[in-house]
This record gives C-alpha cells, sequence and structure tokens, in this order.
C-alpha cells in the first residue's frame, strides 16, 4: 500500500485561536481512516484544511504532490474531494444541476447514469429541487456530488449528522458499496461506535492535536478511547 | 382597450429595463454579497459610449453594441481593480468601495464630458410609432421590449443549461461548496461581473434611447428602482429579481395611469407603502431565503 494522504505538522488557527495544533496523519490507498473527537475538537479545521477552503500551515501532499497553500479548486482536480458538514446541498438547484456541477474532471455522463443506477433515489429525484429532499436524501445527493468529480480519497464530515438510524445505516451502506470500488476515505464521524466498526484505522482529537491513533479495533476495544476522549460511557 | 393595451406596453418595457438591472445586482450579488451602488454609473458610462460614437458617425448599432461591451469591459475593470483587492473583507468594506467607484465615475464623466445632460441625437427611426389594435406605441418601446425580453431568454439559458450558470445560481447560497466542485472563484466572480455590466450596457443605451439624453447621474433613478426590485423579488433569487422587476414596474404605471391627480404628488410614497407592505409579509422577499453569511 501507498500513503495517497499525508498529512505533516499542520496548523490552522482563526484569529489567534489555534483550532487544529500539529496535526500529523496519512491515508493510504484503499484505506478507510475515521477521525474522532469532541465538538471543537478540530476535526472539521483539518478536514477543511486538506482541501485549501481554509489557510493552514503545514505540509499536506496528496499523491505525492504538495497541495498546501493550493487554492481549493485545484486540490479537487487531483482527485481529493470533501462531503461538506451538514450537506450543503445547492437548494435552488435541482438533484441533476447538484450532481453536474459537482463534475469537475472532464466529460460525466458516464459517471452519472453509474451513479442513478447505484443510488434509485436519484434517479427519481432528479429533476427536484435539492431543498426539497429530506434529509438522508439530501446526505446520499451529497456524496454522490462529490463523487462526480471521480476523486480517488473522499473526506466526509460527519455523515450521519441529524439522521435517523435508520438512515444512518443506508449511508453507511453507500459508504461500505464505495469502499467495495477501492475508494479511499476519511471520515469524521460523532456516532464513534458506528464509524470504529467501520474504518481501518482511526486517529482521535482533543483540543487541536491528536491525542490517539491506531486500527479502528484497538480503539474500539479500549476503555480510554470509550471514557475520555470520546465521552461515551460503556 | 387603447389604456389598456398602452398600460402594458408601457410595464413590460419598463419592467424589462428593471429586470436587466435588478438582475446585474443580483449577479453580483450572489457570488460576493455586494450591492454594487456603481451600477448605475456603468449605465452612464455605456450612455455616453453611446453618444461618442453617434457624434462620430458610425452606424447607430455599432454605437449602440459597443456601448454595451463597453459596460462589460467597465464591470471586468471595476472588479479586478477595486473589488478583488478586498474580497475577501467585510460586506461593508465591499459596499464603502462601490460608493467609492461611483463616485469616481461621476466626477469623470463630469469633468471628462459636463455635469449637465447631452442630448444624444437618435436616429428618427426609433421615434416613428407602430399601431397595435387601436393603440399608437413608440418604435424605441416596442425595440425596448424585444431586446429586453430576448436578454431575459438568453440569460435563463445560459443560468439554466450551463455550467458556469448553475455555479452562479448556487453561489447565491453556498459560494464556498461552489469552489469545492472545482470552479475557480476569481473566473465566476468576473463572469458575474460581466454579465452585470453588459446588462447594465443594455439597460443604459435602451434608457438613453427613449430619453434622449444622458447625465452623469442617469443611472441614479433606474438603478434605485432595480435596488428596490432585488430587495422585492428576494437578495439571492434571481427570477425574483426578473419577476420583481416588472410588478414594479406595473406599480409605478399603473399609478402613474390611473391615480387621481389630487394624489399624484405621493406617487412615490404608494409605491413605497406597497414596498413595505410586500416586506411585512415576506421579510425576506418574494422569493428570497436567508442568506447566510459570506464565510
Amino acid at each position: 500500500m501507498s500513503v495517497l494522504l499525508d498529512v505533516a505538522n499542520l496548523n490552522v488557527s482563526y484569529g489567534g485561536v489555534q483550532a487544529v495544533r500539529d496535526v500529523s496523519l496519512r491515508v493510504e490507498e484503499g484505506e478507510v481512516v475515521a477521525l474522532l473527537g469532541p465538538n471543537g475538537a478540530g476535526k472539521s479545521s483539518t478536514l477543511r484544511s486538506i482541501v485549501g477552503l481554509i489557510k493552514s500551515q503545514g505540509d499536506i501532499t496528496f499523491k505525492g504532490q504538495r497541495v498546501s497553500g493550493r487554492a481549493c479548486e485545484r486540490i479537487v482536480s487531483l482527485g481529493l474531494t470533501l462531503v461538506p458538514e451538514g450537506r450543503r446541498l445547492f437548494p435552488q438547484l435541482t438533484v441533476r444541476e447538484n450532481l453536474l456541477l459537482g463534475a469537475s474532471r472532464g466529460s460525466h455522463d458516464e459517471t452519472y447514469e453509474r451513479l442513478l443506477d447505484t443510488l434509485p433515489i436519484l434517479a427519481e429525484r432528479q429533476r427536484q429541487y435539492a431543498g426539497t429532499l429530506s434529509g438522508g436524501e439530501q446526505q446520499q445527493v451529497a456524496i454522490a456530488r462529490a463523487l462526480m468529480s471521480r476523486p480517488q480519497l473522499l473526506l466526509i464530515d460527519e455523515p450521519s449528522l441529524g439522521l435517523a438510524p435508520t438512515l444512518v445505516t443506508v449511508v453507511y451502506g453507500l459508504l461500505s458499496d464505495l469502499r467495495e470500488t477501492g475508494l479511499s476515505m476519511m471520515i469524521v464521524e460523532q456516532e464513534v461506535m458506528r464509524v470504529l466498526r467501520f474504518a481501518d484505522r482511526a486517529y482521535a482529537m482533543a483540543t487541536g492535536s491528536i491525542v490517539l491513533e491506531g486500527p479502528a479495533a484497538e480503539l474500539l476495544a479500549s476503555d480510554q478511547v470509550k471514557d475520555v476522549y470520546l465521552g461515551v460511557t460503556s | 382597450m387603447d389604456t389598456i393595451i398602452k398600460f402594458v406596453v408601457n410595464v413590460v418595457s419598463l419592467g424589462g429595463t428593471y429586470a436587466l438591472l435588478a438582475l446585474g445586482l443580483a449577479v453580483v450579488f450572489s457570488v460576493l454579497r455586494l450591492i454594487n451602488f456603481a451600477h448605475g454609473e456603468m449605465m452612464a458610462l455605456s450612455g455616453y459610449v453611446l453618444l461618442a460614437g453617434i457624434v462620430l458617425g458610425v452606424p447607430f448599432w455599432v454605437a449602440a453594441v459597443s456601448a454595451i461591451v463597453a459596460g462589460g469591459l467597465a464591470a471586468i475593470i471595476m472588479e479586478a481593480t477595486a473589488f478583488r483587492p478586498v474580497r475577501s473583507a467585510s460586506p461593508a468594506t465591499l459596499l464603502m468601495t462601490s460608493f467609492a467607484v461611483a463616485m469616481l465615475l461621476q466626477v469623470i464623466f463630469q469633468n471628462g464630458v459636463s455635469p449637465r445632460g447631452q442630448a444624444v441625437p437618435v436616429p428618427s427611426f426609433f421615434n416613428s410609432s407602430v399601431s397595435i389594435g387601436p393603440a399608437q406605441i413608440s418604435m424605441i418601446q416596442l425595440i425596448s421590449i424585444i431586446v429586453s425580453l430576448a436578454s431575459l431568454v438568453l440569460l435563463r439559458f445560459f443560468f439554466f443549461n450551463t455550467r458556469m450558470g448553475w455555479a452562479i445560481r448556487a453561489s447565491a447560497t453556498e459560494f464556498e461548496i461552489v469552489r469545492l466542485m472545482g470552479i475557480k472563484a476569481s473566473r465566476l466572480i468576473a463572469l458575474a461581473f460581466l454579465i452585470s455590466g453588459l446588462l447594465a450596457g443594455i439597460a443604459g443605451v435602451l434608457w438613453v434611447m427613449q430619453r434622449g439624453s444622458v447625465d452623469p447621474l442617469m443611472g441614479l433613478k433606474p438603478v434605485l428602482a432595480a435596488f428596490i426590485v432585488v430587495v422585492i423579488g428576494g437578495l439571492g433569487s434571481l427570477s425574483g429579481a426578473v419577476i420583481a422587476g416588472y410588478l414594479l414596474a406595473a406599480i409605478e404605471i399603473a399609478l402613474q395611469t390611473w391615480l387621481p391627480e389630487s394624489l399624484v404628488p405621493f406617487r412615490e410614497a404608494l409605491t413605497f407603502i406597497f414596498v413595505i407592505a410586500v416586506l411585512s409579509v415576506f421579510p425576506n422577499g418574494l422569493f428570497g431565503r436567508r442568506v447566510p453569511e459570506k464565510v
């Protein structure tokens, strides 16, 4: 396995407040990595700085190319994209327009048709405005929109946020299908147990730093994870 | 019957101009959260270029096209020189910048040409009249109806069938996420300004042709109306801007046509009462959604 994404000594501050402190992490090809931690731990800031939506210091390398400091649109064109927290669909565009707008690299009729096949909900709703969809449908559209750029690495911020448990299962079913295709993923998630059962490896953050890392199964078994960092009591 | 036809013609022709101006404001607002107060000056600039063309004796259509192109170029230059350096600043800074640009252009027109209105000798063909049923309407009104409707149809096609069109519509609520789609922010903003400048140019040419003169502040009144239109339509809603453009024109023309003479001095007050009424029922405008703060 080769390293797809390598982040070294990432630092992010917002007007003097440091949100991310010396974070180093990596994602290997075909790997699913979970990024855990309580609210305000700096998980979203980490993802957002990797795709260039916010300024950061440190070295970010994707497929051997240094991407830190590059504009967001250029990073996305390399095959690295983000499904943002809260879906952030374009509500006044139809589902179809949302997806085609996501098609940043070349012609994507084929990708679009394939997504319609995989996700029947898209085919049903493609003429509907995205703002009228339910939360679970929106999350699927948001993931599909990101897939339109044919990424090799998908960063996903809180895929289960605000979804009913059955819908969370649907979303993770989709992610599991994507993993089968060889797509690498880094998932930020509050549903710690679920994501640890899904991921290969995990990092846990607290107040801007990485405090734990290891194979997901190990973190799942560790009492330290349950009690201290993730705030779940068994 | 005669009055009705005249009413409709007046509404569609004035409403078309309002719609073009409002759409230009709304497009820039979508990508930059800026209400561009220099929009009227782009309109005036186009008027002056039209005048220059006529004075130089070039064919009228060449002068008109040059005037429209000048509007588009002015907008692109304005974006690159004035707004790009302060793009990440607060909306208030952008707003003040647009005031500065507006004043700068006004001073250039006042000192470079004249503070007074200049007569624009429009070819007599445009002053001929056409009969529609029992009503006589002027050729220029007919042309402004055709031109504004054609521009709107063309833009509709652009906004609903091209990737950059979707991107501009999407920017109204999620500018940051549009970048995540691989769309270059600066190209999108430049394109929005180009569209807004071309629309100001078209509106400027139509406005000058109807009035037969151009002056440094000629854009003030129609653009003020367009601001109202954008707010009624809902900030960030492009179709709202178009619909509200025709709506405001209908109200203005209706008051002008049917208001008893004793109430004429209150015409504008009545228009504004209507605006207040709309906003108290629809605080985000008729078609608006809550616009998130620019991040």
